[in-house]
């Protein structure tokens, strides 16, 4: 369980734009243990998506990946020749793009869009790609006289679940879903992400889960990654940052998010505010114009990520108070006073 | 505050939207040519109310707000508001109708006109409604500071794309307000939103809902959202009502079956939850060619023979009403 697929250390995305260039990723480090599911979460723009696409080096033509490592089984994926990159995708890491359901070309059946990767990418032949699609889209509860449909045949999660199956074709290591479940129902969602645990345990693939829902994290991940503008807040597993998240911006998260077991007077409360222009960042720490616990040093100094517990960290100056931070964080008036932050 | 009164703001009586679709191909592969949206819809929001409309897609949760702002128009049944048929509605009073009701859109952005300012954005349901030029500044003053946005001088000149998301709802709210309309739809107004600033929105939208004394429905999937703003919460199911009642007694023990999955798939930022499939079956059915009896009892973990033959009526029970046999 331990033994890590996936290392990626201190990285670096940089956008051009105009004459400037924007690090929309900047100096991001975390583990992928094989065999897990880790969740990437953050808010449009925090870098998670970039983070992802960067780890399959598909990403825009005016962004390059401007410094660190991810390291793959040892494997620097910065450092290896497009060549080398290219054999890698669908074999070893596969992507499932945001709003996946939107990507199946709409004018090609299933099938053959399952054939490309399998026939091309994966070199089978005919029959054994015939058998290959049967055999997925078993897996993710589909009927499989249903491969000559075509994509608008199907409905949202149908699709979805047909994008998973793509993404399993040539058997991964490492699958990346980005928000998987973001524009489906509530009862789908449910249904998507129990498929999603049960072939990640039945194959022992990983998986890097992209979403800005702390309660699909909750649901189905065994660690968390919390970005914020291009910096990972704090990581750890999903047990320990959810129960004693130790960065301000996490335990802002938490407060904003509605709880059916929770109480029904309960407020929400929201963070005040917004995230920082990537063009020109705060210096310092990114969430101090929006945190109620920033102090001087905070609009000065850029924070390590300080270790809270074995294996849960925390970029914050004041990581080391957590456990007083938190209660002060579930107070409403403490998130008050950034009010007029966001005007 | 206009709770006063007690007689309903809306009254609703087996009100009917059914589409027509396809022609005579899909007549021959023997699929009926009509999707029944809203397929005899029946209750009654009071005054100040706020009530929450929730299911899946497809439900009809949307069209009975479409139906109840007049965007459409029923095909059988009555909605009554305020005490005449909005069946008949024409020119002024249709125009009188439209300030008196309004949408909140899902996507902020697509709610606006990218070319204009947020100056002519609330401008113009003022324009529409002939108000004076002279009032225009201090009714999007008020109507901003409303929604929490104060400091207006520095907002008005700008254009949506440089507002984040969470301001451009409230903005879009504020268009929504500014009239003062009695009654107002909101569907999936967070939905497109970030989490951290979701929160914001909804308890604008609540604070303003009690200082204005509004008459509010709220569209949604997801119950925890409804249950932050509505008392009351109505579930839908391919067009039909499946359970009325009490949000609180519908979170805490749902009666109806499809109520029940509803609530257990609600996502919850917990680590102890429970992971049971869901007490529903997959796939919902064609809206074209929905079962006969009960429109739920294919994907229903309790369906009974009765339930193939008999379409269960909204009834009373308890504190709320379930269209369901076993009840």
């Amino acid at each position: 369980m331990t033994e890590t697929l996936l290392s990626v250390r201190d990285l670096k995305v940089s956008y051009k734009v105009g004459r400037g260039t924007l690090d929309a990723v900047d100096g991001a480090s975390f583990d992928v243990p094989r065999g897990s599911i880790v969740g990437l979460v953050g808010e449009s723009g925090c870098g998670k998506t970039t983070v992802a696409r960067a780890l399959t080096r598909v990403i825009a033509d005016n962004a390059t990946i401007s410094g660190g490592q991810l390291l793959f089984e040892g494997r620097d994926l910065a450092a290896i020749s497009e060549r080398e990159m290219n054999a890698m995708r669908w074999r070893d890491i596969a992507f499932i793009p945001q709003s996946a359901m939107n990507s199946l070309d709409p004018v090609y059946t299933v099938e053959y869009q399952l054939n490309e990767v399998l026939r091309k990418r994966g070199g089978l032949g005919r029959a054994q790609a015939r058998k290959r699609c049967e055999e997925l889209f078993e897996m993710v509860g589909i009927e499989t006289n249903r491969l000559g449909d075509f994509p608008h045949q199907f409905s949202g999660g149908m699709r979805q679940r047909v994008a998973i199956a793509l993404a399993l074709a040539l058997n991964p290591k490492l699958v990346i879903a980005d928000e998987p479940v973001t524009a489906l129902d509530v009862i789908v969602q449910r249904q998507i992400l129990d498929q999603l645990r049960e072939l990640q345990q039945q194959l022992g693939i990983s998986v890097i889960l992209v979403t800005h829902d702390i309660s699909v994290v909750a649901y189905i991940c065994d660690r968390t990654v919390v970005m914020y503008a291009g910096r990972v807040a704090e990581q750890g597993t999903m047990e320990a940052t959810l129960t004693q998240p130790s960065h301000p911006y996490t335990m802002g998260l938490r407060n904003a998010f509605p709880d059916l077991q929770g109480a029904a007077s309960g407020m929400l409360t929201p963070i005040n505010g917004a995230p920082p222009n990537l063009a020109l960042p705060p210096p310092g720490c990114r969430f101090a114009p929006r945190c109620p616990f920033a102090i001087d040093k905070c609009t000065t100094v850029s924070p390590e990520t300080l270790e809270v517990a074995a294996g849960h960290g925390a970029a914050c100056h004041r990581a080391d108070e957590a456990s007083k931070l938190r209660k002060l964080a579930t107070r409403t008036e403490t998130w008050m006073t950034t009010e007029m932050a966001e005007a | 505050m206009a709770a006063e009164r007690s007689d309903p703001l809306v009254s609703i009586r087996d009100a009917k939207l059914h589409y027509r679709v396809g022609g005579a191909l899909s007549a021959l592969r023997g699929l009926t040519n009509v999707v029944k949206a809203v397929d005899g819809v029946t209750f009654e929001i009071g005054r100040g109310e706020s009530v929450g409309l929730l299911g899946e897609s497809g439900c009809g949760k949307s069209s009975m707000g479409r139906l109840l702002l007049k965007l459409e128009t029923a095909t059988g049944g009555e909605i009554v508001f305020d005490g005449a048929d909005i069946a008949g509605l024409k020119g002024q009073e249709l125009r009188n109708y439209r300030a008196r009701t309004q949408l909140i859109f899902q996507n902020p952005f697509d709610a606006v006109n990218p070319r204009y300012t947020i100056r002519a954005i609330l401008a113009e349901p003022l324009e529409n409604a002939g108000i004076a030029k002279a009032e225009h500044e201090t009714k999007i003053a008020a109507a901003l500071e409303l929604v929490r946005l104060p400091q207006p001088e520095q907002y008005l000149d700008r254009y949506p794309h440089q507002l984040s998301g969470g301001q451009l709802q409230r903005v879009v709210m504020a268009r929504a307000l500014i009239l003062q309309p009695d009654f107002v739809v909101a569907d999936e107004p967070v939905s497109m939103l970030d989490v951290s600033v979701r929160a914001g929105v909804l308890n604008v939208f609540r604070d303003v809902r009690d200082r204005l004394g509004l008459t509010a429905i709220y569209i949604s999937h997801d119950l925890a959202l409804v249950r932050y703003v509505c008392e009351r919460t109505i579930v839908m199911y391919l067009g039909k009502v499946m359970e009325d009642g009490p949000t609180e007694d519908i979170v805490h023990e749902p009666l109806h079956p499809y109520s029940k999955a509803l609530v257990a798939a609600v996502p919850v930022p917990h680590p102890d939850q429970s992971h049971d499939p869901l007490p529903i079956g997959r796939g919902a059915p064609d809206p074209r060619n929905p079962p006969s009896g009960c429109v739920f009892r294919d994907r229903c973990p309790k369906a009974f023979d009765r339930c193939a033959s008999e379409t269960p009526l909204l009834r009373e029970v308890g504190s709320r009403k379930v269209a369901c046999h076993l009840f």
